[in-house]
């Protein structure tokens, strides 16, 4: 048993899941697999949405994950670290903008 | 830790596994890492078995398409990922008594694709004249694998893009990737910018233009613990960079997966990657991909002129399990008879869209 939530092997029994519960296993594998294929966005540009949200969900599976695929598509590691810090932007930008909403009702609270 | 043993790769990566008497430069030594606990545990099939699944066991031989050639081991270069564990300090050259040989049978066999390699071919003494006779045989198409760098390594080199024009010969180069950094972490300090240069001594002369019957194809290899996937994607970005950057034009890009043998096994076992990539190979395994793997359209000789299956079987020295198994004694019709020897390597080149000397397979 490994003594760590989190197992780099892990990721490799993911299609594991549609074990327990094979009908939305699938749907859900089959809807995964579609949502990265080329179309309006290829699928390279997708690769990179995904290790974006990879680290905005702080998934380490899906880091390693989107790490290995963009490698595997020629992704260069500068287009990678625009990526992540596309996600942080966003991810920081989502607590910043709450300061108008604290900002709000400080305001309306005060005499 | 990962890190400084990298660094130590890296700085042995002067020498061939076979200078540095590096264990690994044993073959023998290599089947048993491919056939260990990972395999004999149970934990991954052998890929004896994973072909039965589908009827493909034992593999048999096809028509004989591709006669690959390799004329020596001996190379300008020390790639990290080289399968052949070629370099400067390997001797091992292809005689003229055995390229003639060779030409022997280039002209009487059915092969429409004469195919040579090395190490850096151009670097065998006899490489123009057996490339001058060869190229009198006729013979569709006519590859020579050049590592581009070649071309600038030396005076006597500078003029070989007029010389594959003159032969007509087909050149294949390998190139890792469109940035500098990648390409010269696979292939040395340097390497990129007389990539560069060599690719456009090649253009100057006609080669990989479009409409040109000069034809220059690329070879990407990735340069770690990954697999290459999508070739077409990979070539549009290519070509969309080595032209934009350096006004580079080539006509295909071939991807090839790196077999854990060799140079490059070294480097998984010591960056912790074998399993891994191994896991990787076997779930990317693709039945499609088998029925058009290399080795069963293809003979590769030795430089001292045995047989093989493929580059990847004579560099673990697995040599034709057949009667015939030099080049002296070439037969056709016994060859065909032949069984195709596997082993875990061989997944390599079936994972995915397949993997073969001319890119995907499936």
């Amino acid at each position: 048993m490994a003594n760590s939530y989190y197992d780099p092997a892990d990721l490799r029994k993911f299609g594991n899941i549609t074990e327990w519960s094979e009908e939305l296993g699938k749907k859900f594998f089959d809807y995964y697999g579609k949502v990265f294929e080329d179309g309006a966005l290829s699928a390279r540009e997708k690769s990179l949405i995904a290790l974006a949200v990879a680290h905005v969900v702080k998934c380490p599976y899906c880091i390693d994950a989107y790490t290995k695929d963009g490698l595997q598509r020629g992704i260069t590691k500068e287009e990678m670290m625009e990526a992540v810090h596309a996600g942080a932007a966003i991810e920081s930008g989502a607590t910043l903008v709450h300061g108008v909403q604290m900002m709000n009702k400080y305001d309306k609270l005060s005499m | 830790m990962t890190q400084s043993i990298l660094t130590d790769i890296k700085k042995a990566a002067k020498k061939s596994l076979k200078a540095q008497e590096d264990e690994l430069a044993n073959t023998q030594k290599q089947l048993e890492i491919l056939s260990g606990d990972l395999f004999a545990g149970g934990e991954l099939p052998f890929f004896k078995d994973k072909i039965a699944e589908t009827g493909q066991f034992p593999l048999k031989p096809k028509k004989l398409e591709v006669l690959q050639i390799n004329v020596g081991y001996m190379c300008n270069q020390v790639c990290a990922h080289c399968h052949v564990d070629a370099g400067p300090d390997r001797k091992e050259i292809m005689t003229r008594e055995t390229m003639e040989q060779c030409l022997e049978v280039i002209r009487n066999t059915g092969a429409h694709t004469l195919d040579l390699t090395g190490g850096a071919p151009e670097m065998n003494p006899d490489f123009r004249w057996f490339v001058e006779e060869a190229s009198k045989a006729g013979i569709q198409d006519f590859i020579v694998r050049s590592n581009l760098t070649i071309i600038l390594a030396n005076k006597k080199y500078h003029d070989l893009p007029e010389f594959f024009k003159k032969h007509n010969v087909h050149v294949v180069s390998s190139m890792p990737h469109y940035t500098r950094g990648k390409t010269d972490k696979q292939r040395g300090d340097g390497v990129f910018d007389k990539s560069i240069k060599a690719l456009q001594m090649l253009n100057q002369v006609g080669y990989g233009m479009p409409n040109s019957d000069l034809r220059l194809d690329l070879v990407y290899n990735p340069s770690g613990a990954f697999l290459p996937t999508d070739q077409s994607a990979m070539e549009r970005d290519f070509k969309k960079a080595l032209k934009e950057d350096f006004d580079i034009d080539f006509h295909n890009l071939f991807a090839i997966t790196n077999l854990p043998i060799s140079r490059f096994l070294d480097y998984l076992i010591a960056s912790d990657n074998y399993e891994d990539y191994m896991y990787s190979l076997v779930e990317a395994y693709n039945p499609a991909a088998v029925e058009n793997v290399m080795c069963t359209n293809t003979i590769s000789v030795s430089w001292d002129g045995w047989l093989y299956d493929c580059d990847f079987n004579q560099m673990l020295d697995l040599k034709v399990a057949s009667k015939v198994k030099h080049i002296k004694d070439y037969n056709d019709d016994v060859l065909s008879n032949r069984e195709i020897i596997i082993s875990q390597h061989c997944y390599g080149c079936t994972a995915g869209a397949g993997s073969s000397c001319q890119g995907t397979v499936a």
